[in-house]
């Protein structure tokens, strides 16, 4: 059994290492970019973010003001029980959102999308959004709690495309989704490009945000092929000749993951999503024991979770 | 830091110091700078309230900004970081609060049209600075010398509300608009189009086409 309060204790201390610490992945990602950057405004911006990310971790202040909109992933492995039940690891996720929304501060960015009501803390109907994933390994009681602060506005794009529009048409959404973002920089890149392939609509549109904020940069897809896609898209996207802000300049895209799901048969939807400079991800495996390890990778995309057949064997048997 | 000059502005700049400033510069602000966005500007242009600051002369200076703060029991304040918002959408009402209000600088994230800087912001003695990144806001953070006051906040919210900070050596900031009416994203637009063709060479457009890509209504998509 997970302890509740081990869990809400864990979760503002998630918030608070989102908002501040930029993921290492990220930092060397965007290091590199710098090194390369021969723009003269691109190159001095790219140097503006990487002395921001010290300033925001020596005076343990949010690395970006705008907040985003704070979301919670949950990974439960197979036989974990929670304190309390699931109703209580949700109350305790949005009270730990309120309380480090005062507390780091950040901004309170949710509102209703009519009345414009603001409870001035994030929490809201439908906010933050907790999703949920299950493993079937390592065994024992753990879960995983996974917050990513992603930027609500710009950088994201839904298409329903066809088999007949193949990899040419995919590439052209893809560039119309850069172009379209990246003038003036409203994407806030060089950023992790998600693309979600597949699914039905909704599940395109998941995919594509778990590929840009659950996946690490330099992870690559377990299809080789989609690796291989990955590798040119990145290429793709810094070969448009803009950077940061949309100047003039060669680091647009500091890595692209594809994610992919089944989808109808005779369509093939498509999804864009832009992970920004300040890609805010911060996770915990909290262990029924107390134990609670700290890490950048969400490490979501396992085996299982993108298993394409009917049931999971319990023990895989040796392949000896 | 290398890179562009570095030029200190207050933020109530004189016309010459304005004058003086060339597209791509790097700004550091002194002085006191407010924010006002969707909700000040309603407020104070359509529902008429009363401004609670002297403008133009306690600060010229409108920041298109919602900060990560709080308000305290004891009614002081804590501002952590500090973000520009996109300004293009703002464009509907700044020709009314510019001549209200005498702002001079407008600073925030994106800049908006050469078409709107030549129509109002030239005449009007004004220029635009974008933040930096985006995103520098545990930068801009440290440049908040001290939170004055904030306004409206019962009736706006924390994130629309007015809050004048004082800057100290607040920034970095990009001079995005010059009294040419000349537009800084519009120049380096200019420049990355020339490769356009080049990188969409090996795609091909949609099967399926959407409104918008034809501006006839009554065409199909297909």
């Amino acid at each position: 059994m997970i302890p509740i309060q081990l869990i809400q204790e864990t979760a503002e201390a998630l918030m608070d290492k989102a908002a501040i610490e930029i993921p290492q992945d990220y930092l060397d990602g965007l290091r590199a970019a710098a090194d390369t950057e021969d723009g003269e405004l691109s190159s001095f911006v790219l140097k503006a973010m990487l002395e921001n990310y010290e300033v925001a971790k020596e005076d343990r202040r949010a690395m970006c003001g705008d907040t985003g909109v704070p979301r919670w992933f949950v990974k439960l492995g197979n036989e974990t029980q929670v304190e309390g039940g699931m109703v209580a690891l949700e109350a305790a996720l949005r009270q730990a959102t309120a309380n480090s929304t005062s507390g780091v501060p950040l901004r309170p960015n949710r509102v209703h999308p009519l009345w414009r009501t603001d409870h001035n803390n994030n929490v809201g109907i439908g906010a933050p959004e907790i999703e949920y994933g299950f493993e079937p390994a390592p065994e024992g009681e753990w879960v995983d709690l996974i917050t990513v602060h992603k930027g609500g506005l710009f950088g994201t794009d839904y298409r329903m495309l066809f088999p007949s529009d193949g990899i040419p048409g995919i590439k052209r959404f893809y560039l119309d989704s850069l172009m379209a973002f990246g003038k003036r920089g409203l994407a806030c890149q060089p950023a992790i490009i998600g693309i979600g392939l597949g699914g039905s609509k909704d599940i395109c549109m998941t995919l594509g945000k778990r590929a840009s904020t659950l996946r690490v940069v330099g992870s690559r897809n377990s299809d080789p092929r989609i690796a291989d896609l990955e590798d040119e898209f990145k290429e793709l996207g810094n070969s448009i000749g803009m950077g940061a802000m949309g100047f003039v300049g060669k680091n647009m895209v500091i890595d692209c993951n594809i994610e992919v799901g089944y989808c109808h048969t005779g369509g093939m939807p498509m999804s864009v999503h832009a992970f920004c400079l300040s890609s805010r991800r911060a996770v915990a495996r909290i262990h029924a024991d107390g134990r609670v390890a700290y890490r950048t990778d969400p490490d979501w995309f396992t085996d299982y979770q993108r298993r394409e057949t009917i049931d999971w064997p319990p023990v895989r048997e040796a392949a000896e | 830091m290398s890179g562009p000059p570095e030029i200190r502005l207050s933020t109530t700049p004189t016309p010459e110091a304005i004058a003086d400033l060339r597209l791509g510069d790097v700004v550091y602000l002194n002085g006191l700078m407010y924010t006002a966005r969707e909700g000040v500007y309603m407020r104070a242009l359509k529902d008429q309230a009363n401004i609670p600051m002297e403008l133009p002369s306690e600060s010229a200076a409108n920041f298109h900004c919602s900060p990560a703060a709080r308000i305290n029991a004891d009614g002081s304040f804590d501002m952590g970081a500090v973000t520009a918002t996109a300004s293009f959408r703002f464009a509907k009402w700044l020709p009314e609060w510019m001549a209200k209000t005498g702002a001079k600088l407008i600073v925030g994230k994106g800049g908006m049209t050469s078409e709107d800087y030549k129509d109002y912001f030239v005449p009007n003695g004004a220029v635009y600075l974008s933040t930096v990144g985006y995103g520098t806001g545990a930068l801009l953070g440290r440049g908040v010398e001290r939170v004055e006051a904030v306004h409206w906040h019962e009736e706006l919210g924390l994130a629309q509300a007015m809050w004048v900070i004082r800057c100290n050596r607040m920034g970095p900031f990009i001079v995005a608009s010059d009294l040419n009416g000349d537009c800084l994203f519009e120049r380096e637009n200019a420049k990355i189009a020339e490769n356009v063709a080049r990188v969409y060479r090996g795609t091909k457009p949609a099967v399926m086409k959407r409104y918008g890509e034809t501006d006839d209504r009554t065409d199909e998509v297909i």
